[in-house]
């Protein structure tokens, strides 16, 4: 069974698992392994690791500067796949999910970038500005070196795409919360909740819900109803406001552990 | 010659498509549709023409530049004069279109990327006719260099947003007027200023601005009975290129030169021509095509003295004419631009963009190489009134620096 299965295996009717986004290389590249370990500490069950890109057209100020601060101090998509490496070598057990844009990944090469991730211990790829129907020639390459591909619905889907985007994901799917960019603010969960339902009618993988959920106030009120509840913005920007390598990594960690606490307990919902 | 680009998916053989998050592609969809409905719609198409008529002033001279043609000492140099159009270049053909569809859609509020301020202060323009609110994303850089712009779209009653992450240029413009759409897209209505983004984009902007090539056709064929030679266009994201172009296809007798920008040389990597150096295929902005990036695919800063052509991508028909050979696509660079700019002022009383400029200068070699009994069309896309101050200090910095 693949790491992302086995973690949505084991919590299944207890709890939603919490995927907390960092971006990789941000603030600097020797920061994204001891991040990653703190943020098991604190309870994260899944990790899912920014690749920098020059243009993040789907990402608010905060993860865009992040990105730009990865950059600057030397940040590549392959360095940032050498960090889940290393991170490997004490954690074997939490899976680890690489989120980014299409062209860096399409100069390494669909092929070379899947090799790299299995060599890497990746378990899971996120292309935000590549739909499904682009996507042809990166799932076959990512299916042979046994790399998840986690396609993004959100509130515009067109119920007629649901089912195809369910087909062509593997893992979970990533419920994109509110119409926006990571970092916004207006979430409406009622609404949530509701696309949620519609959206299990149609697809047996679990629904991880990310944008919006900046606290844990909203991370219990998602983690009620969703399969994963992703925090992003509000770990970057932190992360952003921390001198010390050691103040950040204590920090995040604290904060971390406060959303993970909040998550509450699934009443034993009908399996999907 | 037979041309059916793009196929149904957006595609121009491999480039082009739909790259965009999620949020995004039920909007797309959705104005896919409107538009193809639209354009067999005889009374969208009424209005349209209509407004080309009595709005933008359509149809724009085909002037024959008999001094510049002198001074060049060799073909015949015709302009077309989309510098007369309402609101100073070709960029009002697109936005009216899109704001007609706009309007069908119910949407009320339109957005745009501007970089030179032209698809700007036309999608004000257009906004400020039709009673809709209008939102510009414009680079910081970009709002300082082309300040008469900035201050036309406040009086039509745009606001004018300025943006300040990455290169502070027309790339970072679009970035955030695609965070904008994704926000509010049962409202708004996204502009885009050239063919490029994600389908239906490229076509969508190659069919409204396509009337400048067959108006260019017809007026050459009346005047002198057979075709031209070459056309000549600059090359920012493409639209006035492929509009000029886009008529004369299927003319293998008439070749198509597309010319970009070499800011301060290809050779010095200071520049805005992915077509021409042959910088590799990448996907930014909803499309493949080609692109500047690095080696690790992220996208490269660009340099013109044109902030229309500062662009590091380019609209991914562009990139499939050149793959099949149909068009040729060439660079000049800032101070070539500059005294085509400078030349067509003083010979011909018509002051051009920084833009359509370097379209002037290719024109200029290439009239002489094609000899005396050839004729060629430059697109003369826009008239350069926005240019005078920045023309002025680029030259007071030269001379302090020399
Ligand atoms: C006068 C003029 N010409 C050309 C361009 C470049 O755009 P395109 O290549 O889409 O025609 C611009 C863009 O701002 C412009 O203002």
């Amino acid at each position: 069974m693949s790491r992302i299965k086995g973690v949505f295996a084991a919590l299944k009717g207890q709890r939603a698992a919490l995927i907390p986004f960092i971006a990789g290389g941000d603030p600097g590249l020797t920061a994204t392994v001891p991040v990653m370990h703190a943020l098991v500490r604190a309870g994260a069950d899944l990790i899912e690791v920014g690749m920098p890109f020059s243009d993040p057209m789907a990402d608010g100020p905060a993860i865009q500067r992040a990105h730009q601060r990865a950059l600057a101090a030397g940040a590549t998509t392959r360095a940032v796949i050498d960090q889940v490496a290393a991170f490997r070598h004490d954690d074997s057990r939490t899976p680890v999910i690489l989120m980014g844009y299409v062209n860096p990944v399409e100069t390494m090469g669909y092929e070379a970038f899947a090799h790299a991730c299995q060599a890497a211990g990746v378990d899971g790829v996120i292309l935000v500005d590549m739909p499904p129907e682009e996507a042809a020639e990166w799932r076959d390459c990512a299916a042979r070196a046994g790399i998840d591909t986690i396609f993004l619905l959100s509130p515009t889907t067109p119920a007629e795409r649901l089912a195809s985007i369910s087909a062509a994901s593997t893992g979970f799917l990533y419920y994109v919360a509110l119409k926006g960019v990571t970092g916004a603010s207006h979430l409406n969960v009622a609404d949530v909740a509701a696309r949620l339902a519609v959206v299990r009618a149609l697809s047996a993988w679990p629904v991880g819900v990310g944008f919006g959920i900046r606290d844990p106030h909203s991370a219990a009120e998602v983690g009620r109803f969703a399969d994963a509840v992703i925090v992003g913005s509000a770990i970057v920007e932190r992360m952003a406001a921390k001198k010390t390598m050691n103040e950040m990594l204590a920090d995040v960690e604290g904060f971390v552990r406060d959303l993970r606490a909040a998550l509450p307990a699934h009443a034993s919902r009908m399996s999907p | 010659m037979s041309y059916e680009q793009p196929d149904a998916r957006g595609h121009f053989g491999p480039y082009g498509g739909r790259f965009v998050a999620e949020t995004l592609m039920g909007p797309l969809a959705d104005l896919e549709r409107a538009y193809a409905q639209a354009r067999i719609d005889p009374v969208f198409q009424a209005e349209l023409a209509a407004d080309f008529r009595d709005y933008v002033g359509r149809p724009s001279p085909l002037y024959l530049a008999e001094r510049l043609t002198a001074d060049a000492g060799g073909a015949r140099i015709y302009l077309k004069r989309e510098d007369l159009n309402h609101t100073g270049a070709h960029k009002v053909n697109n936005t009216i279109g899109q704001a007609l569809l706009a309007k069908r859609m119910g949407k009320k509020r339109l957005i745009a990327e501007t970089g030179a301020g032209q698809h700007g202060v036309a999608t004000a323009t257009v906004a400020a006719r039709l009673g809709l609110a209008c939102v510009v994303y414009m680079g910081a850089e970009d709002i300082a260099r082309q300040a008469p712009n900035v201050r036309r779209m406040r009086l039509l009653g745009a606001e004018v947003v300025s943006v300040t992450l990455g290169s502070r240029t027309l790339k970072d413009a679009m970035n955030e007027a695609m965070r904008d759409w994704a926000t509010t897209v049962d409202e708004t209505f996204y502009v885009i200023g050239t063919v490029s983004g994600p389908h239906p984009y490229p076509a969508m902007v190659r069919d409204f601005q396509a009337v400048i090539g067959e108006e260019a056709r017809r007026q050459f064929l009346e005047r002198e009975g057979r075709l031209p030679e070459a056309l000549v266009a600059c090359v920012g994201g493409g639209s006035n290129a492929m509009g000029l172009f886009y008529a004369f296809l299927g003319d293998p007798g008439v070749d198509l030169y597309g010319v970009e920008a070499a800011g301060k040389g290809l050779a010095s990597g200071l520049h805005a021509a992915p077509l021409t150096a042959a910088s590799g295929r990448g996907v930014l902005h909803g499309a493949r095509s080609y692109l500047m990036f690095d080696a690790d695919g992220q996208i490269r800063d660009t340099h013109s003295i044109s902030a229309g052509l500062d662009y590091p991508g380019v609209g991914p028909e562009h990139a499939w004419l050149k793959d099949i050979g149909r068009a040729r696509y060439v660079a000049v660079d800032d101070k070539m631009a500059l005294a085509a700019f400078h030349r067509l002022t003083r010979l011909e009383g018509i002051l051009p963009a920084l833009e359509s400029s370097h379209a002037l200068a290719y024109a200029h070699d290439l009239a002489a190489r094609l000899g005396r009994e050839a004729a060629l069309i430059v697109n003369l896309s826009g008239r350069g009134d926005k240019d005078v101050e920045s023309v002025a200090a680029y030259e007071e910095a030269q001379t302090c620096r020399a």
